[in-house]
């Protein structure tokens, strides 16, 4: 039971300060993508290649003067950006990384807990998760952030039910809800066997991705972040740290939203080539390239992200619902009934 | 250990409940109410129903609280006003509430054939709990979606009966 504790104290801690150095370096990464799409080179003056400005980023946020303005709802207002960070690193709790491997006997190493329910624990977290944008628009006691928080919980609610049901195709072909195990599945054949491919999930895939950037308030639906109408959104009043707590959110929830795609259409840590190339007998090869493929596949994922952000506008908020509520959700439930039917006949 | 943890989210369920009665301010009550419901979840993790914790999760806490909150934040709310009504919903209510949850208790202690709930390790996997579902409680089951799905008509009846030449003008767009 102690060694338990320990572990999984350790893998808290490792997850946790990986994650964070994660949630930096995309933000970097966003930032010289962008800058190299229109034509222009991104931070460089920090380290080489600008690679240590997120370190200087968080530095200077630390520093800055916390302000909270004098009409705020003090307990919620200091109670959203915690909630809202919170959610994020929690559910990276229950992603499996890579193959499962243990070594001196401890619980599996690339996993932090092994839940049967996994992807309603995914769900259910980031369902809770829209409070901190909903509390941190009313209670800052402003009207742009009051705004910004009522189009942000009126779009997650909206994209929920079709991120939800997107990813209904996949269980029904996995038969379990447990992660681990909807990988598993989809490690025979290489790349022929994830669900996107042989599994013929491209419909919900593309429902998932769609839903997928609503949901992490992303351009094209970046509407409750829109400085163009709302100054800055639902974190208007917000300064220093907790400004940083409510960008860190954002930008790990882009790494989880990547995490669950791997997992669920990707094959998650598996190898597209299958096991045409032999399996090394090298423990240490063994134990960390299918950490290799993961973090490939979730890097291309925050790629495409990045990418999406620097070539498309914005959509308009009455087409973001149109498009969630009469194109995705109908979608989404044709493919549940299409792949159903295709079970049942093979 | 389950104990420990039994113990510690009942008390916080049941903290929240009368945190929920006693806040004044619609949002605290509101929040007071999701805290119930996730220490719920987290009792009904306790005996084994993992579907049933997830499901008190994302649709409870996640998807009703938040309509919740967000017509709170809507409305804008204020603090809730005492009046004379009010005093006398509490001296009134106070013996209601005693004498109701004296007639239930009873009901329950006196009902014979109730099975144990046990704390444990022991599971409810997601399989079984779908298997009773579709099979033994196929019925019930589909009634009770019936029954919502009438809710949901009825309420866009009742939207668009208030709001009839509204929305054909904006059909017309």
């Amino acid at each position: 039971m102690l060694q338990f504790i320990l572990w999984s104290v350790l893998k808290v801690a490792v997850v946790t300060v990986v994650m964070l150095l994660g949630i930096a370096y995309t933000v970097l990464l966003e930032r010289k993508l962008v800058g190299r799409i229109q034509n222009r080179w991104g931070p460089t003056r920090v380290g080489p290649f600008g690679l240590l400005q997120p370190l200087v980023d968080g530095a200077k946020s630390f520093l800055k003067e916390d302000i909270i303005p004098t009409g705020v709802y003090r307990p919620l207002y200091l109670l959203a950006p915690i909630l809202a960070l919170g959610c994020t690193l929690i559910l990276i709790g229950v992603v499996p990384f890579g193959e499962p491997f243990s070594v001196f006997g401890s619980p599996n190493l690339f996993q932090i807990s092994d839940v049967n329910v996994g992807l309603l624990v995914i769900l259910g977290v980031t369902s809770i998760g829209v409070y901190g944008i909903a509390l941190a628009g009313w209670s800052s006691n402003n009207k742009y952030s009051l705004l910004g928080a009522l189009r942000s919980s009126a779009q997650l609610v909206s994209y929920e039910l079709a991120l939800g049901l997107s990813l209904v195709g996949v269980v029904l072909r996995a038969g379990t809800l447990n992660l681990r195990l909807i990988v598993e599945q989809q490690g025979t054949r290489g790349f022929l066997s994830w669900n996107i491919f042989g599994g013929m999930q491209f419909v919900a895939f593309f429902i998932y991705l769609m839903a997928a950037f609503a949901e992490t308030n992303r351009s094209p639906f970046d509407l409750p972040e829109a400085e163009s109408e709302l100054t800055g959104g639902y974190h208007t009043e917000y300064s220093s740290m907790k400004f940083a707590m409510f960008f860190m959110a954002e930008y790990g929830n882009m790494i989880n939203v990547g995490c669950v795609a791997t997992l669920l259409f990707l094959g998650g840590w598996t190898n597209p080539f299958g096991n045409s190339f032999g399996t090394s007998h090298n423990i240490l090869v063994r134990a960390l390239l299918p950490l290799f493929w993961f973090v490939i596949k979730v890097f291309s994922f925050l790629f495409l992200y990045v990418w999406v952000r620097g070539t498309l506008p914005r959509f308009r908020y009455d087409q973001l619902m149109n498009f969630g509520w009469r194109w995705l959700m109908p979608l989404a439930i044709l493919n549940i009934v299409a792949t159903s039917l295709w079970l049942a006949y093979r | 250990m389950h104990l420990i943890l039994f113990l510690v989210f009942a008390g916080l369920c049941l903290a929240g409940a009368i945190n929920l009665l006693l806040q004044s301010h619609p949002i605290n009550s509101a929040l007071s109410l999701i805290v119930v419901m996730t220490s719920l979840a987290v009792l009904y993790l306790l005996l084994g129903a993992e579907f049933l914790a997830a499901a008190q999760v994302i649709v409870y806490a996640g998807a009703i609280m938040v309509l919740f909150t967000f017509v709170v934040m809507l409305l804008n709310a204020g603090r809730e006003e005492r009046t004379l009504g009010s005093r006398v919903a509490r001296s009134i209510g106070f013996p209601a509430v005693v004498a109701i949850l004296a007639v239930i208790a009873t009901v329950i202690l006196h009902t014979h054939g109730l099975g144990v709930a046990r704390l444990g390790d022991g599971i409810t996997s997601t399989e079984e709990l779908s298997a009773v579902l579709f099979t033994k409680l196929l019925l019930p089951f589909e009634v009770t979606s019936v029954l919502i799905l009438i809710a949901i008509l009825g309420a866009v009846a009742l939207a668009r009966h208030g709001s009839g030449e509204q929305t054909e003008r904006t059909g017309e767009e």
